[in-house]
């Protein structure tokens, strides 16, 4: 039985197949066709939908938080307890709501079909944002990940603009919002016990996880889906038994220790993100470019790092900043590095009854414990698209730094390998010397033992590796000349 | 004119503006094709079975199957619905099959078994030049003695550039849904440039009559070109299930087997051999323009021929030979996109221009300046060149954009950065108007004026974004001052408006809104007259506005008074336009005429900083001013001209086509395809429209083409983008830059130029 709010009614299903996405639930099952397929794989957002989900304060506040997701790969069971509201729903009887009206008076639509995306990911906007945040750079980041073939964006971001001038004001839903949220609880009250429907199962608390990943073998773990989704959309597999994570409260959390980060797998990236900013603002620029918010919105630290994909942007991160990790089981705990999980192309070292539960970084990795020296952390995303792409090589680079010497280093590498990995022969260059010329060019060389990066679609072996062997240029100049300017993401004008 | 908001804007943002796959009922079954897995070859064998037996299968076809024509090609035959033996690329349609649900239709498709005999394919364009391997035999056009006068000159280079090919990427995926009317006849759904040729297709192909097809298309969810002729596929099969097994199918490609399947803008390898004086006057130029047509030759044609029409931009070369090469090779046949050909011709002008004035280390708008035509000069065709706005508009914008200053504060920028450096260009656009196969320039319209005094209106053009029908019903407005808001606009349909032309060629508004015009016209003199006779007054004191008819100043009837007096009297208030474009007329085997009755011109100016370590870059600003005559309406014109722009942005930069080495194309979905994303747009982008500047050529309201022509804007960032790799160089070697200049390819021109790195 899956149990949701459609604007304001409540939705039972009883029978839907495990892997049904929301975006074929929608058109196909409820003849809801406002949402539109442009990709199926959640790339182009043009099935954006918006989720509201009740959340409690430690002051014990209740309140709406609304985030957009791909329904082409979000599946239908992610629903459960949830508000759904799609472009059909924004209307207040016949008025427009400021999202809708915005992108009319702009001039923000041609054909139409990339539109109820847009509206959506600007609704979103409204409602998680304040006018104050709607500069360019915004926008941008909001609209991210809808792509529009037609009208070259400009209206759209004035659409964007116009509309984000009118987020505090009240609409249908912050007039509702009291009837929404006493909705939402009933539904979490009475739907607790219901935690498996058709094979789609939704454990509440690490232990339900580790008896379920026990007694189902076979069933595949659901995070945030957004890589997990295209076996359905792309290959055409069935998965029969899902066991989602997304409703474990145990396994969401960022807590900041003495010594240790400590980060929960079932983090979303967007809350990571908000979470990790002020600790390691050098991340923001990698976190910013990694899947549009849709995807942020959805993926998980966890789901992201267990894929185990060799051009995943945060494993090599994790790698570098020497992150352990956590796996759990019915058996128990275990810890091992970020860089041991990772065996072979998509192989792990995780057992089949095993999840990823954390990850903890140790708080020196951001602050050097020792006066005497600093911490250099650099992550460089390169991509054939500054937004919304995958990386061709992703660089992650941790140093402590005596002086102008290197006393330690560790890195991780996305793209250069069939799995994400530290460079080994590099690290034993760069230790103890400081980054001229002469340390470079060794640099380079020991960049070709550690690395026979491949050709694809994405970008050459050549052009992987000389652009590796540049980052490190890249590296020594924001060290010893940060007045030089070296990246063209931080320009604007 | 107004800027009203596009037709259907309310519905698209409600959700309720319907596409093809959005109003196809439950009971419709689906189809999906099966795709070769070689690139060239032969079927050996095909093991059918299990895709029979697959689950919720209904029906499998094969070419056996077909009853009428096999070949849809739309100009000449080597595009087989689908194949009966001989493979010509990878992802040809070999089978089909149709069954419940499309999950189920698409799954079934995997379990074929083919087996084949393969042979070597030509993959490379450059393989098929060296191997003279075309579809279609070159062409040349000429004027005066090139080949004499190169050898004559004080200088003369030569250059070579690649210039890529582009997916459409239409959001709306290719989708056609069929039904069966009580006399077996056909009625589609088609997400489609071009319905009578789908309509004639789909009837060659069942072996009925064209009376028995219609073809329906209220909108599209994007076409770009792209749904010209490579939509009939789907109708094709569409109606080709539904008649079999008498049921409601749809035909719509998942993301994948649209990009796999169908075809895209041609990839270019241009060649120049131009000679100049110590000014930088191009005396004499030699172009061999090599079109990678893949393996039909689908619309390439044309498409050669426009790119032809289009190397030399907005500049006048006393002396011309241009080759053009239509080159066959195993992949899928490249078709319409956005500028026909046209972007790939100018690429090698604007280049063979940066090049000249390297040479002679000028500025390169000096030199642009210098080669532009004057008026009454005649192109490589042999058509005078008349009211030509370029300069004016190049004058403008290099003052309004502060060109001058700027590229010498990027001088002083470069000398003092030496990782990131920044580039600039200026570069026009002239782009001819008309398809160059006269006889398609022609259009009708159908208007009813109904008794309650509201209006139908329908022509033959699609609106597939572009605004297409408010302009058109703007256009009726503005003649009969009935308001848009009395008028249904309506899907375009074969049986209301019958042997159309397709909505391409930027012709949509020029062609439909003038075929509207004409009925408007008729429509109302008819109403005149009946005014006249019923009350006797002078016609000239007859006037219509918005709320109905005026004598002498004075309203005396409504307009469902009028229209319903006008019935009364038995006035037939039914009527139809057409129009043919005048003047025009091309001589295509001695390459000379008059094939476009006028010129499209803007100009844009864009400034790009790029990472000379990793080969990123950014736009920082552009500036653009096009002249689309008297705007009808020119929100909808702005629109087309920064939409434009930015599609032809992502052709030149992140859009990058591959294939493996088996001619599988890899970048087949938006994963590994990047079309432009919303930063990528400039944050500093200021259009403007020519003002005061009415077409001299008379069209619908003085008005222009702007469909196409924008698109050819973003050459200013490419060469932008080769301005600041030169930087990397300090300006001593002329950077190699072929298109798309992805990270990659900015990188390796960095490289190139660089003589450390």
């Amino acid at each position: 039985m899956l149990r949701y709010l459609y604007n304001d009614k409540i939705i039972h299903e009883p029978a839907l197949a495990a892997d049904l996405t929301v975006l074929d639930y929608l058109r196909e099952y409820k003849q809801l066709c406002g949402t539109k397929e442009g990709c199926a794989s959640g790339d182009c957002g043009a099935c954006t939908v918006v989720l509201a989900e009740r959340v409690v304060s430690d002051t014990g506040v209740e309140e709406l938080q609304y985030r957009t997701v791909n329904s082409c790969i979000t599946f239908a069971g992610a629903l459960q307890g949830k508000q759904l509201i799609t472009v059909e729903n924004l209307a207040d009887q016949k008025t427009l709501h400021p999202s809708q009206q915005s992108m009319v008076d702009c001039h923000g639509s041609q054909c139409g079909f990339c539109t109820p995306g847009f509206v959506m990911s600007i609704f979103s906007a409204m409602k998680s944002h304040s006018e104050q945040e709607a500069d360019r750079e915004f926008i941008d980041e909001q609209l991210g990940g809808n792509l529009c073939r037609c009208t070259g964006y400009r209206p759209i971001v004035d659409a964007a603009v116009q509309a984000m001038g009118q987020a505090t004001q009240a609409d249908k839903f912050s007039r509702n919002a009291k009837a929404t949220l006493a909705q939402l609880k009933e539904l979490a009250a009475t739907d607790s016990a219901d935690q498996s429907c058709n094979g789609f199962f939704r454990p509440q608390t690490v232990t339900e996880l580790c008896q379920l990943r026990a007694d189902y073998p076979q069933a595949v773990v659901l995070s945030g889906g957004t890589d997990l989704a295209l076996r359905v959309t792309q290959n055409l597999d069935s998965l029969d038994q899902i066991i989602m994570l997304g409703e474990i409260a145990e396994l969401k959390f960022f807590d900041v220790e003495s010594e240790l980060i400590r980060i929960g797998a079932g983090l979303s990236l967007t809350e990571f993100r908000k979470r990790i900013a002020d600790l390691c603002p050098d991340l923001e620029e990698l976190l910013v470019r990694f899947g549009g918010t849709q995807v942020r919105n959805q993926a998980t630290v966890g789901g992201n790092f267990a894929n185990a994909s060799p051009v995943g942007d945060l494993p090599p991160v994790l790698i570098a900043l020497n992150t352990s990790v956590v796996l759990q089981s019915i058996r128990g705990q275990r810890s091992i590095s970020a860089e041991e999980f990772f065996i072979s192309y998509k192989n792990t070292s995780m057992q089949t009854d095993e999840f990823v539960r954390e990850f903890s970084i140790p708080r020196s990795a951001f602050a050097a414990t020792d006066k005497s020296q600093r911490v250099i952390n650099r992550f460089y995303k390169i991509s054939k698209r500054l937004d919304d792409d995958i990386s061709a090589v992703c660089a992650a680079i941790h140093l402590v730094m005596e002086g102008e010497t290197v006393v330690e280093v560790s890195t991780g590498f996305g793209g250069m390998a069939e799995i994400p990995k530290r460079a080994l022969a590099l690290e034993a260059v760069l230790v103890g010397r400081v980054l001229d010329n002469s340390c470079i060019e060794d640099s380079r060389q020991a960049l070709k033992q550690d690395f026979a990066p491949i050709d694809d679609v994405r970008a050459s072996a050549g052009y992987r590796m000389q652009v590796c062997e540049n980052l490190l240029y890249r590296l020594a100049s924001e060290i010893y000349s940060p007045e030089v300017a070296t990246r063209v993401t931080a320009h604007d004008s | 004119m107004t800027a009203k908001a596009h037709d259907s804007a309310v519905k698209h943002v409600s959700g309720s503006a319907q596409y093809v796959d959005d109003a196809i009922d439950t009971d419709c079954k689906h189809i999906a094709i099966g795709g070769s897995t070689i690139a060239y070859g032969k079927i050996v064998s095909m093991d059918l079975a299990g895709v029979r037996n697959s689950e919720g299968v209904i029906d499998v076809i094969t070419v056996e199957d077909i009853p009428g024509h096999v070949d849809i090609g739309p100009v000449f035959n080597g595009d087989p619905l689908l194949t009966s033996e001989q493979i010509e690329f990878h992802g040809q349609a070999v089978f089909a099959v149709m069954a419940e649900t499309q999950a189920q239709a698409r799954r079934a498709v995997k379990q074929a078994k083919v087996d084949y005999s393969q042979d070597k394919p030509v993959l490379e364009l450059a393989d098929a030049i060296k191997k003279q391997f075309y579809v279609r035999p070159p062409h040349q056009m000429k004027r005066g003695e090139a080949a004499q006068e190169l050898g004559n000159s004080v200088h003369r280079l030569a250059g070579r550039v690649t210039v890529g090919g582009q997916e459409h990427f239409y959001l709306e995926g290719q989708v056609a849904a069929a039904s069966v009317d009580e006399d077996g006849g056909i009625h589609l759904l088609s997400s489609n440039q071009n319905p009578t040729e789908a309509q004639k297709l789909v009837a060659e192909v069942l072996n009925i009559s064209m009376k028995d097809v219609l073809l329906e298309t209220r909108r599209l969810g994007g076409g770009f070109g792209g749904k010209e002729t490579q939509a009939n596929a789907c109708c094709c099969f569409a109606a080709l299930f539904a008649l079999r097994n008498r049921c409601k199918t749809v035909c719509r490609l998942s993301r994948r087997d649209d990009m796999v399947m169908t075809g895209k803008r041609h990839e270019f390898i241009n060649e120049y051999d131009v000679a100049f004086d110590s000014d930088g006057f191009i005396n004499a130029i030699h172009y061999k323009l090599a079109g990678n047509c893949g393996s039909s030759p689908d619309l390439s044609d044309a498409i050669v021929d426009r790119a032809m029409f289009h190397c030399d931009n907005a500049y006048h070369y006393p002396n011309v030979l241009i080759d053009g090469l239509r080159c066959k090779t195993h992949t899928v046949s490249n078709t319409a996109f956005r500028g026909f050909g046209g972007p790939q011709g100018m690429l090698a002008a604007e280049a063979a221009i940066d090049e000249v004035a390297f040479a002679l280390h000028k500025d390169p708008l000096d030199v642009r300046k210098q080669n532009f035509y004057s008026e009454g000069q005649l192109t490589p065709y042999h058509q005078a060149i008349t009211d030509f706005t370029v300069p004016r508009m190049v004058e403008e914008l290099e003052a309004s954009s502060d060109y001058r200053s700027r590229r010498a504060a990027i001088r002083a920028f470069n000398k003092a950065s030496p990782i990131l450096k920044k580039g600039i260009s200026l570069t026009p656009v002239k782009f001819g108007i008309s398809f160059t196969a006269t006889h398609l320039n022609q259009a009708g319209a159908l208007l009813h004026l109904y008794t309650d005094g509201t209006l139908h209106l329908n022509h033959g053009g699609i609106e597939m974004g572009q605004g297409l029908f408010m302009k058109v019903a703007q256009v009726v407005s503005n003649e009969l001052g009935l308001p848009v808001s009395s008028m249904k606009i309506s899907a375009t349909r074969t049986d209301k408006v019958p042997n159309t032309s397709a909505t391409a060629a930027s012709s949509g508004s020029d062609l439909n809104g003038m075929a509207a015009l004409v009925a408007a016209r008729k429509i109302k003199q008819r109403l005149l007259d009946h005014i006249v006779e019923s009350t006797g007054c002078e016609s000239a004191a007859v006037s219509f506005n918005s709320t109905g008819v005026e004598i002498s100043g004075a309203p005396v009837m409504s307009w469902a008074e009028l229209a319903n007096s006008a019935w009364m009297a038995r006035v037939s208030l039914s009527v139809t336009g057409f129009y043919k474009t005048p003047e025009i007329y091309y001589d295509r085997e001695n390459a000379k005429g008059r094939p476009f009755l006028y010129y499209a011109n803007g100009a844009a100016v864009s400034e790009v900083i790029i990472d000379t370590l990793t080969g990123e870059s950014k736009i920082l600003r552009t500036d653009i001013i096009h002249d689309v005559g008297s705007s009808i309406n020119p929100a909808i014109d702005i629109g087309q001209i920064e939409g434009g722009f930015i599609q032809g942005v992502g052709w030149l930069t992140t859009e990058e086509l591959k294939w493996n080495a088996e001619g599988r194309l890899l970048s087949d979905g938006p994963a590994t395809y990047k079309i432009p994303a919303i930063g990528d747009a400039p944050h500093e982008f200021n259009v403007q429209l020519l003002a005061d500047c009415p077409n001299p050529a008379p069209t619908v309201m003085r008005s222009k083409a702007v469909g196409e022509p924008p698109l050819m804007l973003a050459l200013s960032v490419w060469c932008a983008i080769r301005d600041a790799v030169a930087a990397a160089g300090d300006y001593q070697y002329f950077p190699p830059l072929n298109a798309p200049a992805t990270a990659e390819e900015i990188l390796r021109c960095v490289r190139e130029v660089s003589k450390t790195g």
